[in-house]
């Protein structure tokens, strides 16, 4: 019999925690192939966040520092600037990103530190149980904002690719999403790449991953994909915002 | 060795990178940005980070970042700074990483001032963030331990594998003195348990424990730690306490002017000494219940309106009245004013500390 | 046994500072005990500047002068706000050249110098602190002129080094303002 499918190395043999339907799953077995594929188990280091993913180091068989709420980015940077040789990765949701950690994210951007930061946008606030989130559409219902975000009392959704592109520091951002078997391609195309300019030296990359939490939005599976392509692709639309990776020299 | 001219802020960098300093993560704040300010222009001459962070939580949590990896690494701020860092201080405790935290302690509470003070005793020393956990906490009295202490806390930091405070104020920071800078010898540490460094196995920088029975057995692990530094790593210096009728607890600058102050009462007659703790955890009790058996009277003097004093209560020999004088906000006592209340407490009118 | 507390103050740009520091760096290459310690922040801009320095040869106490055994005062409000806490039989160096008022104690020794002016005439108004310390140092005797140079020499940069026979010059020049 002929193998055609494995579990990652350097996944562990451990069931995923994660609601069924939940997208991590999906984005941290992306994360995984890649480490095997670019062959940087033994120097690579996650970091955790605050939020659905604190036990990413439950899955991954590579070293990894559990970061306080927000600080994933300052915390990648002490790793990467004690170790440079170290691939450093940061794991991180949109409340842990974009809201309490928008100083650190932004200004680890505008340093151009040479890490890769992957940011799960799925519009509200998941461990804690449905909160609304930065990113949190408007109308949509979460459980602090039970009429619907309301743009003037709450102001509207933050758009972390669009919002990182004008800093001079950043060299890769691209948005995707994992709603069906094309786009969780071209998920791991952009993951892979934004590993890849680390390995180059060529400074900050971040892939934001529009993906579904079906257990907080209150809806099926099948229904949180559609939602992900009816609602939030129009506010977050898909693309590269900033590539740099052909310009920048591998310095850092 | 030659001794050096040299501001206490900048005696702590250049001990810091004679100990061996890998990385530095800070922000600026008053009164200590010489310490930053040398580093940032003597790190890279040895090949050294420093790195400027966006604020004080992003310091500290580059600072957490980095020790899991069992460098040397340090921040440094002053009180106000502290109090932002205390979030990432706890994590390090909890996660049980080796680094070194610079208080140049300023007035408060709040803003406050830039004067020195000695208000930040119990947060340094109780703790500070949420959780139980303790810091090293160690205390110079002048340009020499500035120095000396740095490199003693890079020493007990990997020793124990927990966060070490350095706790200075404003005067200690500014002054100048001649300081004599050692070579220290640095054991090599295990690294085992850290990150980033190839060991063929995931280690993983932690401080969550999910389930309460071994959060439990952490925390009282983390106990057993505190114990066996209380055991291990009380420092104190004594100063004409042999014959005393009365001693005086001070540490840091406020000990220097309690040194004044003993001498002006010993030339008057008066036998009065004083007990200078160097390490405020662990604290330095039974040297205090000792010395409070046979005087049966303390005085202590804080820049504070009573913080130390506490501890040094219930250190003291039953019976005993431990009196209290404090300044705050950036006043600091003179040597004449000590005497005073040390005349005024031996002649039985002085105010016991509730 | 020496054990020397000064109080030096003036405004900002007198080289309140470096004088300070150059005592206690000279005291230092003596083998001496010694602390320096400025005022700092906000009131240093603009208004007075005062450190504090003590040579000794014992373990040196508190570094903060209450009783200082010698004021420099190189402006008015330093005279007003320090003359009062002199020790008894202590010494006042005070720039006449700044200063129109007589101080009030009589129970110290008093030396109205005129140091702004004779640096004027020198050629160079920076270098009245020099002026101020070599008077100090001859009133006092804390330490010696070749140590003052000495501590010079290696505070100030090489590019400096110039300028240190025109300090060298200035310091005696204090020494013979005490007579």
């Amino acid at each position: 019999m002929k193998t055609v499918y494995e579990r990652p190395k350097c996944l562990k043999d451990r069931h995923f925690h994660y609601c069924p339907g939940c997208g991590h799953g999906v984005i941290h077995k992306l994360i995984a192939e890649i480490i095997d594929e670019l062959g940087i188990q033994d120097r690579t280091v996650g970091v955790a966040p605050v939020g659905c993913a604190v036990f990413a180091y439950w899955y991954y068989d590579v070293d990894f520092s559990q970061a306080a709420h927000g600080r994933a980015p300052a915390v990648a940077t002490g790793i990467k600037r004690a170790k440079p040789d170290s691939i450093v990765f940061s794991y991180q949701g949109d409340g842990d990103l974009a809201a309490i950690g928008t100083a650190e994210i932004i200004h680890a951007a505008n340093r151009g530190e040479n890490i890769t930061v992957i940011f799960v946008n799925n519009a509200i606030y998941g461990m804690t149980g449905g909160q609304m989130a930065p990113t949190t559409l408007v109308g949509q219902k979460a459980s602090t904002a039970p009429y619907g975000r309301n743009p003037e009392n709450e102001g509207y959704p933050i758009k972390v690719c669009e919002l990182l592109s004008t800093l001079r520091g950043t060299t890769y951002l691209e948005r995707t999403a994992i709603t069906t078997p094309g786009s969780i391609i071209q998920t791991k195309k952009a993951i892979k790449k934004a590993f890849q300019n680390q390995l180059d030296g060529k400074g900050f990359s971040l892939v934001e991953v529009l993906s579904q939490c079906p257990t907080n939005w209150g809806m099926k599976p099948t229904d949180g994909t559609k939602f992900i392509k009816e609602q939030m692709m129009p506010v977050f639309p898909l693309g590269v915002y900033k590539d740099l990776s052909d310009e920048k020299g591998g310095s850092k | 060795m030659a001794k050096e001219f040299i501001k206490g802020n900048e005696a702590i960098g250049k001990a810091a990178i004679l100990a061996g300093l890998d990385c530095y993560f800070g922000y600026p704040i008053t009164p200590q940005s010489e310490l930053p300010e040398y580093l940032a222009a003597e790190m890279p001459k040895v090949g050294k980070t420093f790195l400027q962070a966006e604020s004080e939580v992003a310091a500290i949590n580059m600072v957490y970042g980095a020790a899991g990896t069992g460098i040397r690494v340090m921040t440094s701020s002053s009180s106000p700074g502290v109090s932002l860092k205390l979030e990432g201080i706890s994590y390090i405790a909890g996660a049980e990483l080796p680094c070194v935290v610079v208080n140049v302690q300023r007035g408060g509470p709040g803003l406050g001032n830039i004067a020195p003070e000695q208000g930040d005793y119990f947060q340094a020393t109780k703790g500070g963030g949420h959780g139980n956990y303790r810091l090293i906490v160690l205390a110079p009295d002048s340009g020499q331990e500035m120095a000396d202490f740095t490199m003693l806390a890079f020493d007990l930091a990997e020793k124990y594998r927990n966060p070490v405070m350095l706790l200075a104020d404003g005067y200690l920071g500014q002054m100048k003195e001649a300081v004599e800078f050692k070579k220290p010898e640095r054991k090599t540490p295990a690294n085992d348990w850290t990150i980033g460094n190839k060991l063929g196995k995931a280690n993983v920088i932690t401080s969550i424990d999910i389930e309460p029975e071994k959060l439990e057995k952490h925390n009282l692990n983390l106990l057993a730690k505190y114990n066996k530094i209380k055991e291990n790593e009380v420092r104190f210096e004594e100063f004409m306490t042999d014959d005393c009728e009365l001693f005086v607890v001070a540490y840091g600058i406020t000990s220097r002017v309690v040194r004044s102050a003993v001498e002006l009462a010993r030339e008057k007659g008066i036998k009065v000494g004083m007990l200078r703790p160097q390490t405020l955890f662990p604290f330095p009790k039974d040297i205090i219940n000792k010395l409070s058996e046979k005087t049966k009277k303390v005085l202590v003097c804080e820049l504070s309106t009573g913080q130390m004093v506490e501890d040094v209560q219930l250190s003291s020999a039953p019976g005993t009245d431990v009196y209290f004088y404090g300044r705050c906000g950036g006043m600091v006592p003179t040597d004449i004013e000590l005497v005073e209340q040390i005349e005024k407490i031996l002649e039985g009118k002085g105010e016991i500390f509730k | 046994m020496i054990n020397e507390k000064v109080i030096m103050a003036g405004f900002g740009g007198q080289g309140i500072m470096l004088m300070g520091q150059v005592l206690a760096y000279a005291g230092m290459l003596e083998d001496k005990e010694i602390s320096w310690i400025p005022s700092y922040g906000p009131e240093m801009r603009g208004g007075t500047a005062n450190c504090n320095v003590i040579v000794s040869e014992r373990k040196i106490g508190s570094p903060v002068i209450s009783i200082p055994d010698t004021l420099i005062a190189m402006n008015r409000p330093s005279m007003e706000k320090f003359e009062e806490s002199i020790e008894k039989d202590g010494i006042l160096i005070y720039n006449s050249s700044l200063i129109d008022i007589k101080p009030k104690r009589d129970d110290i020794k008093v030396y109205a110098l005129d140091i702004s002016n004779t640096a004027k005439d020198m050629g160079n108004t920076k270098i009245a602190n020099m002026i101020a310390l070599g008077s100090y140092i001859k009133a006092t005797g804390v330490v010696s002129k070749d140590s003052v140079m000495n501590a010079l020499k290696k505070m100030l940069p090489e590019r400096h080094h110039d300028k240190l026979p025109l300090n060298e010059k200035a310091l005696e020049k204090g020494m013979e303002l005490i007579s």
